[in-house]
């Protein structure tokens, strides 16, 4: 490893040459994109340095001192840009790589459909051999982004005479072709903050393939595996009040990419809110409620200590306890305990919505807002087989989609 | 807060799983449960004086061992998984930090070496006839007595009472609450075992007819002083449950992963296998209510009394819920006397009664936060 003060020095040094706050985003983020610092931890020959995390750390911890920009770091564009570097050609890395880290170009993920929710390798939307590249036909939803995206991460089936993991190849699609629609979809909780997309013989070059034909499973696995762990890509962006022109620009770029999110704090219950509104509506003195509230403090804050149990492990290379995979479940029962608690704190009001409702709207926003935790990124229910599978070592279910996928029972 | 242990919490926490698993069996637990001692007097040597149990919270001044509640903790983790019959937590626990707490430096000199190396006993009695655990309901009176005190009045629920060789008492004196001490075979003290619905802990009820005392507490409300010792009792107790709870979700998942009903293992149902998820997802949050208050009193948090209770809320629920879907999952058999789940079952009602049920301690948790 090299000596971290030095490559401390060497990163502000940099800094000091090209940073500006008044730059233009794009011309900033492309100077920053071909320094290699913007990915430290990427090869060289791709916009990295090929840094180790720890290095890494010194880095952002530089440019955070200064209050530099970062490069685009909007969910899907995250995902699509991992996802090609493990498993693109160099021809694909060239071509994709740098504007989606600039921002220029925006990406989604076109991996759920409505036939295929939890059973995600059950996917029916089809690409047939024409022209030296693919037709494609079919139907996904769940699209974050994708009214405004430039490019899709497609997975489709290729084979139908083989097992369903099989038969699946990965594609990026071109979004702006006549056959694809995009149709916002409209959630029970009134905002619009993903997609349906339909294709009708839309049309892929087979250059356009990530992986190899029938690899569609494993390259998706890898925009899975950082799916999961984008949790922080939420926090988006430079947010701290500083002058210069850039950070008028990011800011604009942040309500766009932030827009589909703004309930999902809602979502998650908003527990800091409960003792508040119970002090402010005088339920505080209501014994039942008193009760109620206890319960769902005890439950988000032991669901608190237990993920800081598990980083605290996984920090001593301790082995990685049944605490890691919690997390997800026990945020969906606290979400829904809250919800439960802040509709009794409220009362009547509860039968209100808008700005002129509790809280102005959030309450009301709470409660239809929380039937997604326990759906969005993987149901409680196969959290709970997870859970039971690999942690407790328990027996999967029998299957009955094994075969050609031709012949397994689908929607 | 600490959340994780260190390499010596570890090595401490094998020590006492192995001595658990050799010394009490859960044929040794079934034997001791029907006697009326409830404890067996070799492994209550070996705990004391082989291990150093007794003394773990114990300053070194007065012959203990100077650890604190993290691992007091673990000693109580261990316990309740194997469900060790011992007047340990009565002792050890309680009486020990009972003494800590509100004792001065004589009363400390004169008790805690004996505790500390298992030669002496102490046992608490503070519910009376309304099972209230607040010291504020305290009815027995104390009266000045020479250069003594007399003690009158009547105690229930006495943890190993029958076994103590003294008696902490709570009793009121000028309309205060202080803490007495009785020697259990002193003239006016009558101890009487109870008949006991989880008899792997046993109770005693005390009758106290003007039974010869010495003041423990300074003079004046030793409410407080209760109090911080409850808190640590209430913590090493949830520490005791959420061991119980472990045991009980390994049973209930090797069974679901052993039994075998229309031509597959029954855990290989959803129905069976997300119960056991559930089960977990509630044992880990217990734990890290459990381990997390403890650190918060091993620190002095100012938040570590709310903490206490929060711990003995969650890790009540837990253990008893655990229970009752660990009974379920074995079917019939869980209903039976021969299979070992009932005995947790008990211990986990009599665990989540003891020293304040549930709703007493998230109603204490809002309070002690200011709301």
């Amino acid at each position: 490893m090299r000596d971290l003060e030095e490559l401390k020095q060497e990163v502000e040094a940099w800094l000091t040459d090209n940073w500006d706050a008044d730059d233009r985003l794009v011309d900033w983020r492309t100077r920053l994109v071909d320094s290699g610092w913007a990915m430290p931890t990427w090869p060289e020959r791709w916009y990295g340095k090929g840094l180790s995390g720890a290095e890494a750390n010194v880095v952002a911890e530089a440019f955070s001192a200064a209050g530099a920009v970062g490069v685009a770091s909007g969910g899907p564009g995250r995902l699509a840009a991992v996802t090609i570097l493990e498993h693109g050609t160099d021809a694909q890395k060239e071509k994709y790589l740098r504007r989606i880290l600039t921002g220029e170009d925006l990406w989604c993920q076109l991996f759920s459909e409505p036939g295929s929710g939890s059973d995600l390798a059950g996917a029916t939307t089809r690409a047939d051999r024409a022209d030296d590249g693919w037709r494609i036909n079919g139907q996904k939803v769940w699209n974050t982004s994708a009214h405004h995206a430039r490019y899709g991460l497609l997975v489709a089936r290729t084979d139908w005479d083989v097992p369903k993991h099989q038969g699946l190849s990965y594609f990026v699609l071109d979004m702006d072709q006549p056959g694809v629609v995009v149709k916002q979809l409209k959630q029970m909780n009134g905002h619009a903050s993903f997609n349906e997309v339909f294709f009708t013989d839309a049309y892929v070059p087979d250059g356009e393939r990530l992986g190899n034909d029938g690899d569609g499973w494993k390259v998706a696995m890898t925009t899975l595996a950082h799916e999961r762990r984008m949790g922080d890509v939420l926090r988006s962006g430079e947010t701290a009040p500083r002058t210069g022109s850039i950070y008028e620009e990011v800011r604009q770029e942040n309500a766009v990419l932030m827009a589909p999110y703004t309930w999902y704090p809602q979502r998650a219950g908003r527990v800091d809110l409960i003792l508040p509104r119970a002090v402010e509506t005088g339920a505080i003195s209501d014994p039942v409620i008193r009760q109620e509230i206890a319960r769902v403090l005890i439950m988000a804050r032991t669901a608190e200590w237990t993920a800081k149990r598990a980083r605290a492990a996984q920090s001593q290379g301790k082995p990685q306890g049944p605490e890691g995979s919690l997390g997800k479940l026990a945020a969906s029962n606290v979400a829904r305990a809250a919800s439960h608690v802040h509709t009794l704190i409220t009362g009547a009001d509860v039968l209100l919505t808008g700005p002129e409702s509790p809280e102005h709207g959030i309450i009301a926003e709470i409660f239809v807002s929380v039937p997604a935790v326990s759906i969005a990124g993987g149901t409680d229910e196969i959290q709970r087989n997870i859970i039971a599978e690999r942690v407790l070592g328990m027996d999967k279910e029998p299957r009955f989609d094994q075969g050609p996928f031709r012949n397994v029972r689908r929607n | 807060m600490q959340f994780t242990f260190t390499a010596e919490q570890d090595q401490f926490r094998d020590m006492v799983r192995r001595f658990a698993a050799d010394r009490s069996p859960v044929a040794e637990v079934r034997r001791l449960m029907e006697t009326e001692s409830g404890f067996d007097p070799s492994v209550w040597q070996a705990l004391a004086r082989e291990l150093g149990l007794t003394a773990l919270q114990i300053p070194e001044s007065y012959g203990g061992a100077g650890f604190g509640p993290v691992e007091v903790g673990i000693v109580m983790e261990e316990f309740g998984r194997a469900l060790v019959c011992a007047p340990y937590f009565s002792s050890a626990v309680l009486t020990t930090r009972l003494i800590l707490e509100a004792g001065n430096d004589v009363d400390r000199s004169d008790l805690l070496p004996a505790l500390a190396d298992g030669s002496s006993r102490g046992a608490f009695a503070l519910v009376e006839a309304d099972g209230d655990w607040d010291p504020a309901a305290v009815r027995t009176l104390a009266t000045e007595d020479g250069d003594g005190w007399q003690l009158s009045g009547s105690k229930r629920f006495v943890i190993d009472g029958q076994t103590a060789d003294f008696l902490i008492v709570a009793a009121k004196a000028h309309n205060q609450v202080g803490l007495f001490r009785v020697e259990a075979d002193a003239p006016g003290v009558t101890v009487t075992p109870t008949a006991v619905m989880d008899p792997t802990r046993k109770l005693a009820d005390v009758r106290l007819e003007k039974a010869r005392a010495v003041r423990l507490s300074e003079p004046g409300d030793a409410t407080a002083a209760i109090g911080r010792a409850m808190d640590h009792a209430v913590v090493a107790l949830a520490n005791e449950m959420v061991g119980g709870a472990q045991a009980l979700l390994d049973s209930a998942v090797a069974y679901a992963k052993m039994r075998v009903q229309f031509g597959r293992t029954i855990g290989s149902f959803q129905a069976i296998k997300h119960k056991c998820a559930d089960m977990l997802l509630d044992v880990e949050s217990a734990r890290s209510a459990a381990c997390c208050a403890a650190s918060a009193l091993a620190e002095h948090d100012p938040e570590a009394p709310a903490l206490a209770c929060l711990a003995k809320a969650a890790a009540a629920e837990t253990y008893l819920s655990t229970a009752a879907q660990t009974i379920q999952i074995h079917g019939g058999i869980g209903f039976t006397w021969e299979n070992d789940t009932h005995l947790w079952f008990k211990r986990a009602k009599s665990s989540e009664v003891m020293l304040g049920d549930p709703a007493w301690h998230r109603e204490r948790m809002l309070r002690r936060w200011g709301y």
